[in-house]
Formats: C-alpha cells, structure tokens, sequence
C-alpha cells in the first residue's frame, strides 16, 4: 500500500479510452503531474480511425466533406453537444496536439488537406472519418482513384471475404480482383488471427515468406489490399520492407474488433505517456473516491481489493459509456458508477430504444449520458458543479451520438482538452 | 403464371399445417403445403416450448387438461428427439390463493393426471433457485418440446413421401364455383409471381390468421387476437419446468430448453396481426411477477424476447357441433356453402397432432378416402434439416467430431462451419435459397449473447464466398438480420445486455455504417 501524502497529484484521470488518454497527454504537456487508472482493452479503440464529425443532422443521414464546417453546424444546431463547449482552434490544436504524439510514438496518421476521407471497411462500406493510419491510406487514394487493385484474404481469418469486399464494389471499379491465400506457417491451424499474423509479420523472416505467398497474384495490380496485420509494432518498416519485396504499395483494410489498428493505438499511447513521467495504473479500477476537507479526492485504487490511494488535487472523469463501465443501465435507471452523479436520460426504459435498429433517428439512449458546465464539470441535482475540481470527457458526455454522427474520437479529444484547459484556470 | 393441381391444399406452416401434411401424406394423400412466410413464422415458432401435462388447465378446462395429457404422452414415445423430458412442478407462494392450491391434486386426478405432492423442502432441494415463501408444490409430468424441430421434421417426412411445399406463398384468392372453391390463387411474395392451384381439398390451417383466409373464401369466423410476449434467459436457470399454482396469469411458467431458460407469458388482445412485438413494459411486468417465484430472475442475464399470438376462436365457431374440444376449432365450411374448405384453429402446440389427425379425418371422409391415422401408432422420423435449432445441439456435436478444418462461426452458440454446410444443403434440398435468414431460422446463430454481432458478418461472408449469395445481398441480408433480431432484443437491453448492444451498435453503425 502506497502513502497517499507522497501521492498528491495535481490530476487524476480515469479512463484510459481515447478521452482518458487524451486527457493525460494534454495534462502531462502542461506540466500537470498527472495519474492515470483505467482497464483498457483495445476493443475500446477499435478501428484505429479518428473522426471528428461526419454526419449531421443524422436522420437526414447528412454526410460532410468538410468535417469542420459540420462541427459549426453541429454547434449551431445542438447547442449541448459537447463541440459547442469547445471554441475551435482549441478542437484544432488538441487534434494536431494529439497527431503529433502519435506519430511520435511511431503511430503516423495522414489525412486529406483537412478534410475527411472514405476508408474502406472489411464489409466494404466506405466509413467517413479524418484521420487515417498510414497504413491505410494507400486504400483511401485507391478508393477515390480506382487502379488496378489486388485485395487479398487469408484462409481461416473469419468474416474477411476479399470477394465480398470487391463485389460490393466492384460497379465503377473494373480491375479490383481479388486472392485467397495462405498465411506462412499456419496451414496445420484451422483458423487465424489478425493479432498472431501481425505480430510474426515483425519478423523479416515471415515476411519474406509471406511476400513469396503473395507475390505470385499481384500481376497487373498497382496496389494490394488486405486485412489490418501489417505488423503489431514497427509497422512502418514491416509496411515498406513488404512492398519492397512485393514490388508494389500496399494497404490495410480495418477488420471487426478485436483489432491490430486498435491495438496499435492503445500500445502508442502507452508507450509514448510513459516518457511523459505520467503514472500509469494499468488494468486497475478506481474502486472509490473521498472528497477530502482540503478540497483533495482521495482515490482507492485497485483490482478487487485496495492496492494503492492517492490524493489528487482535481479529476478528469473519463470513464466511459456501458462499454467503459463509466455507465452502467439497470432495468429501471442508468447511473454514473463511480460519483453517482445524475445521468440526464430518458424518463422510462420504454424510450431508451427504437423498435427498428438501424432507426435513422438514432436511439434516445445515446443522448444520455452528464450535463456539463462551460467548464467540463459535471453537474449536481441542483444544476451546480459537483465539485469544484471535477471535470468529464469523453462520451461519457451527454447529447453527443458519435455513433451515428460519427465523432468518436473527435468529441474525446476535444473535450480532454475543454476539460484541462479549464482545470488549470480553475486550479490556479 | 404457375398452375398445380394436388389432392389436398394446406395453407399454413405451422405445427398443424406440417402436421396435417405427414397425416394426410401417411395416410397416402399428396399435397401442396403453402406457407406466407418460412416455416413456423406463426404462433409455432413465438411459443412456450411447454409440451403440458395438462396440469394448468385442470381447472379451467378440463377437457383441454385430458388432451393434453394423452397428446404429451405420446408425443414422448413417438418423437423423443424434439422433447426434453425434464417434468415439471407446480409451486405457490405466500400470498397465493390457498383454495386453488388445495383443490389442484383433486383436479389433476379427476383428469387422471399424475401429480404428486413435494414438501417445500424438498422441493427447494430439487430446485434451489426457488424462492424462500414457498408454500407449495407438487410434481407434474411436464416437458419441454422443440416446436422448429416438430414442424420440420413433419414437414420432411411428408415431403419425402411426395409432397410438395411451397414457401413465401401466400394465399390470396379463391375461385369457386357455386358450390366449391375451384382454384386458389397463391402469390410468391419475394418474385410476386402469381401461381394458381387446383385442389380437391382446401385446408386453411393459418391459426390466428384463420378468420383473414376464410374471409377471402367468403366464409366467417370470429377470432379474437391474444399476444403472448416471452423472455429468453442467457443461460439455463432451473432444469424442470416452474409453473405457478394459480389461475393463470402473466409470467406463470418458466420453461428450460437445452442451455436456456424461458419465462412468459403475458395475455394482450390486440387488433392488428402485423404488430405483434414484445415490448418493454412487458418484460417489466413478467420479471416483477416472475420474481416471487424465482428471485434470481431478477438478476439472471435476459438476451431477448418474442411475442407470438393466440387465436381466441369466437362463439360461433364453438357452439358449432364440429369444433372437437374447446381447445380448438375445426370447421367444415359446408354451413358457409363452401363444401370442400375445411378450417382447423386454435388448440396448442401439444394437441397439434390430434388437431391434424381430426382434420385430416375430415378431409379424407370428403375424398372419401378410408386409411386410417397412422401418426398416433408411428413414430416421427428423425430428419436432417430439423437437426440444428436445439439450443446446445450444435456444440455437442463439434465437440464430438471436431475437424480440424471446422471454425466456429458463431462463438456464444457454438454454431461451427459444417453446421452451416449442412443447413445449407439441407435448405436447397426444400428449394430456397439459403440466406441469413433461412439459417437463423433453423439454427442459434443470431440468438446468443452476442446479438449476432460477429456471427452475422461471418455466416455474411461465408455465405457470400460458398457462392450462396448475390453480392448486392450481403448489406441487404445483415441489415434485415439486425433489424430482426433487434425486435426481440431491445425490450431486455439493460446490464450486461445493453453493454453489447452498445457494441453492436459501435461496430455496425459507429464503424461499417450500415445505416447509412
Ligand atoms: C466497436 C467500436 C468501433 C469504433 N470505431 C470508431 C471509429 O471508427 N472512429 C472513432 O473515432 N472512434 C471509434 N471508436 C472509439 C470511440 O470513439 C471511443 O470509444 C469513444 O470515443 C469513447 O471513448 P472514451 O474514452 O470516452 O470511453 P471508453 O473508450 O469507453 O473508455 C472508458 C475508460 O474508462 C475506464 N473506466 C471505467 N470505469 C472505471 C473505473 N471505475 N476505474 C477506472 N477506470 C474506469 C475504462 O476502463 C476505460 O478505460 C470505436 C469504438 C468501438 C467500441
Ligand atoms: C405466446 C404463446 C405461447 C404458447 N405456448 C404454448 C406452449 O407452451 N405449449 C403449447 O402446447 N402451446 C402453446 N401455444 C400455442 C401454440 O403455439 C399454438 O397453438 C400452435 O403453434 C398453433 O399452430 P398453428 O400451426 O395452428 O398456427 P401458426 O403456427 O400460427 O401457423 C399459421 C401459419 O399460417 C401462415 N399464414 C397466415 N396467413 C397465410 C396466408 N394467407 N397464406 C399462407 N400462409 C399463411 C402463417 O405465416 C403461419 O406460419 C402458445 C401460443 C402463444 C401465442
């Protein structure tokens, strides 16, 4: 057990999400000594693309190019959105704060001037976002151009067709063709995983291999598409030691959780904080909180049982939504599980969801979620901060559907920055 | 235009259409079996699974108690393969009605229906998920009967012995002369092609659609509308069936069936047959009620729901001389002056056997046609395409022959490649395409904990790479296989439920866009 007096913290943030980890870095940039606790998977992160705002207004299933001119829309129109909290060269400069890390950690993104781009997903849609990994990219300018392309899948990688992909998009693309081969190595195995592939593909030794494997169905193809594996780490090496063999660009397409692109992302983030002298409970819970008389939270941290305590001057509250664990749904109430704040949500579980899924309106539950001051504080029964000192992010926010308005990572990143920026105001 | 000509013409495939058509088919009568829909897309696929003693209704109908309780008995010795014999008890808790509990033993042996009295103990011994106020229990002869299985394997035997059937064909005209109906007409609702049959015999065995059909024949039936929500339970919670000792009411009976449990049923009249959905305040109120009898079911993890209905057939059919029982309605048109159109509705799952055995006595007394019932002697062949809908059925059988070639494509209901394969080919063998569609109905994939998340993309994609579907299918197929499932899924999305649903939603919408 650790002495909370030589724990005090100027931040604790909670989560280790998108929000979470934005949170941290934009803290740990300020010279905030910063203490982050969280259980995170990559499943969180799983796709690895970052939007920042492509539908509005969703049932009129608006798609923007220009992902900025939508957020002014977006503020315009839904004056609770989390983006109307934020002024916007802050949005700008905690996107480009955030890039720029990443591509530090070995995690480059690229985007198109600034606007969003269309990549393509293992079912073949093409999904709107902003920023793109490197890895991908190839795929996006080989969506928009249409050459010759090659699209492979590997055998026993479940719900990955290369032919499905291409048929759905084959109309206006007439030289997409597609292989089915082998992955090096596994032909004794039934099945595969992304995650295995990618990390044997580390080694120059199975790429060459698998280049061998390859190499045989490019033909005519300018350019070669296939399942997010190229590479679990040093990905930039495994991409160009690869088309160096295979003679042409290649691409990955971003496959159904769990996923390499969200793995990538959480092990960037980790490695990269990690230099930034941030302290890191990984895989811990904060299991309560006590509001101290000199206006500290003092925080139990562990698995089951109390493992650590530390004191922290403020928190960033970036728990999440049901799959975070930040909210939690009983039959009759949602709850916020570790303030017990107030939860704006509908009033009856009969209004939580539409009878049709794909309801183009969107479903009401996914407005629900913590009323916020301009200042990112959650707010009490009486409308009032909480706390002085405690800040949200994330979609733990309400009114903010990022799944329909596709703004995941966007609103995350734009509200870890609302919510550091106004507890150094607030602090000093 | 398509025209048939058959002997017999049944409309419906539900547990007493297919059944009728093995009994007709049995007894060496062809005919054209014509469904709206998929097999069981009626009140035989939205039911209880209960295969009854008889023990409920001793008091309200005895009559329908002693049916069921010859029916059930036979139906354990002549199609063991679609029944689960784990019995049953019959349990009261403080505050129930103490007369009903008094008179039950009484009842049940008026009907001579075994019953045997437990002590609370004991009972609680044999079922320790019970609640603690107990006060009562007796021990009935109860089971749990796989109705998808039954009307498959009904349907195969008599398809196997020459008959024909017709999915997505709907029924919607009839032509008759002055005394007879002399064509029906039939439209296939996916091509819309109009196809006309010629039939000696038409038997409308369209249950609660029953009154609609006879309508376009011209003939009248009253029917009153009664929905019937149920909640599945994400794994099995006691191993007999719980029903509660009272007169019947919402949320009385908890049924298992292989590694689920399913708790209903409520009783909502309603109007119109298209909107028939289980809704939340449903599942509100059955786990409230629920929970007197079993306080876990509070807690217990809930996947989904459906709703199926009953028709309540009306008075004048049932003071009609030739309704059989009061549990169902079989009706010779002849008193509409139609003389070959014959209507059977109502009853239960269990009797659908002598519902189809006293139908098809009729009919074939207008044939005249004399060979006798064979069903209630013989037993009912065990077939291919029925084999996948028992829940657990299809992990017992990867475990057992696993290859090393065979992926599992749906992960919470163990449902492997070969499962498919073989559905697949068993579904082209009745003539349909095999789609998403046509596998969730004869297997698990989409029914387990996961809403079909990762299954739907992966039986998409196999489908799609086997050859089996048009690439412009694929997005159509899983936007209408979410669609469906989610029906069922969003009156129990709380707790762990709603977690998944979130990431369903998260994958599907946040992610491939799919309903863009
Ligand atoms: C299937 C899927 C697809 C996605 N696709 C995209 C996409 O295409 N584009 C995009 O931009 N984004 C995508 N996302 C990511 C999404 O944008 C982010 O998940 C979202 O923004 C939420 O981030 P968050 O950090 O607020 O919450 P979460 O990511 O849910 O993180 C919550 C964190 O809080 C922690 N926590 C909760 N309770 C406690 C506690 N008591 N103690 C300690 N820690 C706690 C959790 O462990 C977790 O680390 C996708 C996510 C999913 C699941
Ligand atoms: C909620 C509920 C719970 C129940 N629980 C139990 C139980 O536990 N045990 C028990 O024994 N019984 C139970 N029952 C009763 C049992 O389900 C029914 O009695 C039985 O399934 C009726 O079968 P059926 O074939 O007569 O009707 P259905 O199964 O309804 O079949 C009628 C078929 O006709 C088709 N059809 C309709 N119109 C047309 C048309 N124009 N052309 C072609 N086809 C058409 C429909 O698509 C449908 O498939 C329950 C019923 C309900 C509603």
């Amino acid at each position: 057990m650790t002495d909370p007096e030589s724990n005090k913290y100027d931040v604790c943030v909670i989560g280790t999400g998108m929000a979470g980890m934005a949170a941290t870095l934009f803290a740990a940039n300020r010279d905030l000594s910063t203490v982050q606790v969280g259980h995170t998977g990559e499943i969180i992160f799983t796709s690895g693309l970052l939007d920042l705002m492509g539908v509005h207004p969703v049932n009129a299933k608006h798609l923007w190019h220009d992902p900025w001119a939508a957020i002014d829309a977006v503020i315009r129109d839904l004056p609770n959105h989390p983006y109307a909290r934020v002024k916007k060269e802050d949005i700008r400069t905690a996107v480009e704060e955030l890039l720029a890390f990443l591509n530090d950690a070995g995690l480059a993104y690229y985007r198109r001037g600034d606007h969003n781009s269309e990549v393509l997903t293992s079912l073949g849609t093409p999904k709107p976002t902003y920023a793109v990994p490197q890895t991908m990219w190839k795929g996006v300018e080989a969506l928009a151009q249409k050459p010759p392309c090659l699209l492979l899948d590997i055998r026993g990688l479940k719900g990955f067709s290369a032919r499905q992909i291409a048929a759905t998009l084959q109309e206006g693309w007439p030289d997409l063709k597609t292989a089915h081969i082998s992955f090096p190595d596994t032909e004794h195995l039934s099945e595969v995983y992304t995650e295995h592939m990618a990390s044997a593909l580390v080694l120059s030794r199975n790429r060459e291999k698998f280049a061998r494997i390859v190499q045989p169905h490019v033909n005519e193809a300018q350019v070669v598409g296939l399942p997010a594996i190229l590479g679990l780490y040093r990905t930039n090496e495994v991409v160009s030691h690869l088309e160096q063999l295979i003679g042409v660009p290649m691409f990955e397409i971003p496959t159904i959780p769990p996923s390499v692109p969200g793995l990538r992302l959480k092990e960037a983030f980790e490695r990269g904080l990690r230099l930034k002298a941030v302290t890191y409970f990984s895989q811990k819970r904060v299991l309560g909180i006590r509001h101290t008389a000199d206006g500290f939270f003092e925080i139990i941290i562990g698995r089951t049982d109390t493992e650590h305590t530390v004191l922290s001057r403020a928190i960033i509250l970036a728990s999440g939504r049901f799959i975070g664990g930040g909210l939690h749904a009983g039959r009759k109430r949602i709850n916020e599980t570790i303030f017990d704040l107030p939860v704006s949500q509908p009033g009856h579980r009969t209004e939580w969801h539409r009878r049709d899924f794909l309801d183009s309106r969107g479903h009401p539950i996914n407005q629900a979620g913590l009323e916020i001051d301009d200042n990112f504080r959650p707010l009490n029964g009486s409308g009032r901060p909480a706390f002085e000192t405690l800040f949200a992010a994330g979609s733990i926010l309400a009114h903010n559907d990022w799944k329909r308005m596709k703004c995941g990572a966007g609103v995350a990143i734009a509200s870890a920055f609302g919510a550091v920026k106004s507890l150094i105001r607030i602090c000093q | 235009m398509n025209s048939l000509q058959t002997q017999v013409l049944i409309i419906g495939g539900g547990a007493t259409g297919t059944g009728i058509a093995r009994d007709l088919a049995l007894r060496g009568v062809k005919c054209i079996l014509a469904e709206r829909r998929d097999i069981n897309a009626g009140a035989s696929g939205a039911n209880h699974g209960l295969l009854h003693s008889g023990g409920r209704y001793v008091s309200s109908d005895p009559g329908s108690a002693i049916e069921c309780r010859e029916e059930a008995e036979l139906l354990k010795r002549l199609a063991p393969q679609c029944i689960e014999d784990t019995g049953g008890l019959f349990v009261a808790v403080e505050g129930d009605d103490e007369k009903y509990v008094a008179d039950f033993p009484q009842l049940c042996s008026q009907c001579k229906i075994p019953v045997k009295a437990l002590d609370v103990k004991e009972a609680r011994e044999l079922e320790p998920e019970l609640s603690d106020k107990l006060i009562a229990a007796y021990m009935v002869k109860d089971a749990s009967i796989d109705p998808f299985k039954l009307s498959m394997e009904n349907i195969s035997q008599a398809q196997n012995l020459g008959s024909t059937l017709l999915r997505f064909t709907k029924v919607v005209g009839f032509e008759k002369n002055n005394k007879e109906i002399r064509t029906t007409r039939l439209q296939d609702i996916i091509s819309g092609e109009e196809i006309i049959v010629e039939a000696q015999q038409v038997v409308n065995a369209t249950g609660a659609w029953a009154g609609e059909v006879a309508a376009l024949a011209g003939a009248h039936i009253d029917i009153i509308y009664s929905k019937g929500s149920l909640i599945v339970t994400h794994s099995r919670v006691t191993n007999r069936v719980v029903n509660r000792l009272r007169s019947s009411a919402s949320a009385d009976i908890l049924v298992p069936g292989g590694t689920v449990s399913i708790l209903g049923t409520t009783s909502i009249r309603i109007d119109d047959l298209d909107q028939v959905y289980p809704t939340v305040e449903e599942v509100d109120t059955m786990v409230d009620e629920a929970v007197k009898m079993i306080p876990a079911l509070e807690t217990v993890r809930y996947i989904r729901a459906y709703a199926g209905v009953r028709p309540l057939v009306g008075s004048r059919s049932a003071s009609d001389d030739r309704s059989v029982s009061r549990g169902f309605a079989l009706i010779d048109h002849v008193h509409d002056g139609i003389e070959n159109f014959t209507t059977i509705s109502g009853g239960k799952l269990t009797t659908y056997r002598l519902m189809a055995e006293k139908t098809a006595d009729l009919v074939c007394r207008k044939l005249r046609i004399s060979a006798p019932c064979r069903t209630r002697t013989e037993p009912l062949p065990e077939s291919q395409p029925a084999r996948w809908t028992e829940p657990g059925l299809a992990p017992k059988l990867w475990l057992r022959h696993h290859e090393p070639e065979d992926i599992l494509l749906c992960e919470c209901e163990m449902v492997p490649k070969s499962v498919v394969d073989a559905m697949v080919s068993s579904i082209r063998e009745q003539n349909v395409q095999p789609d998403l569609r046509a596998i969730a109905l004869r297997s698990r994939i989409g029914k387990g904990a996961c809403q079909g998340m990762f299954c739907g993309v992966r039986v998409t994609t196999y489908l799609f790479d086997q050859g089996e579907l048009h690439p412009e299918q694929c997005l159509t197929h899983l936007r209408e296989f979410f669609t469906t499932r989610w029906k069922g899924q969003h009156p129990t999305l709380w707790d762990k439920q709603l977690m998944q649903s979130e990431l369903l939603e998260a994958l599907h919408c946040g992610f491939f866009g799919l309903e863009l």
